[in-house]
């Protein structure tokens, strides 16, 4: 499993309510199921993912994210996790608000593109930057809203969403970004992950 | 071998009060059953059929020598592996393979029932049916299954015993009949009604049956259970039998030749009044209504695991009417999957060889089975 999942299961307590989103194969889902005894579900847009998270005994509603999370009640989970695919949705503000909605807590992670090698990959080539985080080249890219750590951060706090922890990852490394050094993990990190509240 | 030999029956000794107001007692339930119960009773999967099904689930049918109507799905190692789990199905009241119908006798005058067997409801056949637990001696059943009219007795059934089922199936249907679904009933119904032999409804007492009508309304429906890209693959304009159109009114095109046979084939095996009884108590189902119009609490005190399947396809119980059902029970926080299959089959997708459809349905009945050991 990847590091990102790992650091997203150690921020969800046990015996918690937790509705993954876009859950693909459901690899997070089966691991919170086992690890922490989650009453876990996931809604996921692709139909062969759909089949692979049956296959794994995992419940799932196959659905989009920004038409058919409003069938979910306030706050009827403990947890909403979206990992890596905000930047991807049509109206990336909109999905925000419902997993707040949804979710009494909301694990929303992005692959930032302040990260040093995104930025020198446009610097020094030219082209639009390719890396580990974000392998798809401009045309073929579900990425429609690219945007940094620093980005979301301000973001979140313009809309009064309340930080509860938020992480910079890089490979193995993780560590805490705070309002004094978010210049600098927006360099060193590829990707950002954030416990967020509303 | 005559056919009541090759017809397991229950008579239901406690009397069932019917939505018509009607009370029946002493009725029949014509069932069988597949794979064995284990000791702990914890392996049965109860199958609803549809319009036109019967007990006959898999294997031949031994009244009509046909596979039976789910032989896709149920059957040693299939999706619902009749070597691991026990497998019951009855025929619906109303019906006419065994269960108490219109072609039965009226216990107050030795007459054929007729048109004067009492209309019947989805609830009403799914209180029925469920003496067959106690039957069993079955307190909770692993599993409830089934497909369009299925659907809706599964549904059914989970509101009215919440406790009596682990998982929840419905596939391929409604939580309401919609106005397009009770239009074609209705015209299979004027079908029949208008064939001269029905003789409102009293054709059984000198055996005239009206076959004209039912095979019309088995070809009306049948066109519902198919898409439009499916029927132009299998068919399109390809002429039966003959080199170029005959300038008559006889079957030139291959599809109206199919048609005609489904119809005839149907007459064979179907009473047209079964036929009537069957289609009403569909248009009169209507789950959200029996709860005021809010369909989740239909579904408020059950803790069943649902999984819910439709097809891309189908246009009698579209994706949409389904979705409504997940939605209902995500309002209440149940347990609730859902998947879309891709097919080009129609409404009969469910019946037919579709593999992502009979993975899905074997992986989570499979999977929720060894959940439920450990």
């Amino acid at each position: 499993m990847k590091n990102e999942f790992k650091v997203i299961a150690d921020l969800i307590e046990k015996d918690k309510k937790v509705l993954d989103v876009g859950c693909a194969d459901g690899i997070l889902m089966k691991f919170l199921k086992e690890n922490k005894n989650a009453n876990i579900r996931g809604l996921e847009i692709s139909k062969e993912k759909v089949q692979e998270c049956i296959a794994k005994g995992l419940t799932v509603i196959e659905g989009n994210a920004e038409k058919d999370l409003k069938q979910f009640p306030n706050k009827s989970f403990d947890y909403v996790v979206l990992s890596q695919t905000l930047q991807a949705f049509l109206n990336p503000e909109l999905v925000l608000n419902e997993l707040l909605r949804v979710g009494k807590k909301a694990i929303v992670t992005i692959p930032n593109f302040g990260y040093w090698k995104v930025r020198s990959h446009l610097l020094i080539k030219g082209t639009m930057p390719i890396t580990k985080t974000l392998p798809d080249e401009w045309y073929n890219t579900p990425n429609l809203h690219m945007c940094t750590i620093k980005d979301f951060f301000h973001f979140v706090k313009s809309k009064d969403i309340k930080i509860f922890k938020s992480l910079a990852l890089n490979g193995l490394n993780t560590s805490l970004i705070n309002e004094r050094n978010l210049g600098i993990k927006n360099l060193l990190a590829d990707l950002g992950i954030f416990l967020i509240e509303k | 071998m005559n056919t009541e030999k090759k017809i397991k029956t229950l008579i239901v000794k406690k009397p069932l009060k019917l939505d018509c107001g009607k009370t029946i007692k002493d009725f029949p339930i014509a069932y069988e059953t597949y794979g064995s119960l284990n000791s702990k009773k914890d392996n049965a999967i109860l199958v609803f059929h549809a319009l036109t099904g019967d007990q006959f689930v898999t294997g031949v049918n031994p009244v009509t020598n046909k596979e039976g109507w789910w032989s896709y799905a149920v059957g040693p190692n299939k999706a619902i592996d009749t070597n691991k789990y026990f497998v019951i199905c009855s025929n619906v009241i109303g019906g006419c393979m065994g269960s108490y119908g219109p072609s039965h006798k009226d216990p107050n005058n030795e007459n054929i029932f007729g048109t004067n067997f009492p209309v019947i409801t989805i609830n009403d056949m799914v209180n029925a049916q469920y003496n067959l637990l106690n039957h069993f001696g079955i307190d909770k059943l692993f599993s409830i299954a089934g497909g369009s009219m299925g659907g809706m007795q599964v549904l059914q059934f989970i509101s009215n015993f919440p406790n009596k089922s682990k998982t929840v199936i419905p596939i391929a249907t409604t939580s309401s009949h919609s106005a397009q679904n009770i239009a074609f009933n209705e015209l299979g119904r004027q079908a029949i009604m208008a064939d001269g032999d029905w003789k409102d409804g009293n054709y059984t007492s000198n055996n005239n049956n009206p076959g004209k009508g039912l095979a019309v309304a088995r070809m009306a429906a049948h066109i519902t259970y198919l898409s439009k890209k499916g029927l132009q693959e299998k068919f399109g304009r390809k002429l039966q039998e003959r080199e170029d159109l005959k300038f008559g009114f006889d079957a030139d095109f291959q599809i109206e030749s199919y048609l005609r046979y489904q119809g005839s084939v149907f007459v064979d095996r179907f009473d047209a009044n079964s036929y009537l009884y069957i289609t009403r108590a569909m248009d009169y189902f209507d789950l959200s209504k029996q709860f005021k119009g809010n369909l989740s609490d239909a579904f408020i005190n059950t803790k069943a695991k649902f999984f819910i399947i439709s097809f891309t396809s189908d246009w009698l119980y579209p994706t949409q009417e389904n979705k409504d059902i997940v939605i209902a029970l995500n309002s209440v926080g149940a347990d609730v999957g859902f998947v879309e299959i891709e097919s080009d089959k129609g409404h009969d997708s469910f019946l037919l060889d579709v593999p992502d459809f009979l993975n899905a349905l074997k992986n989570f009945l499979d999977k929720s089975y060894s959940e439920n050991k450990e």
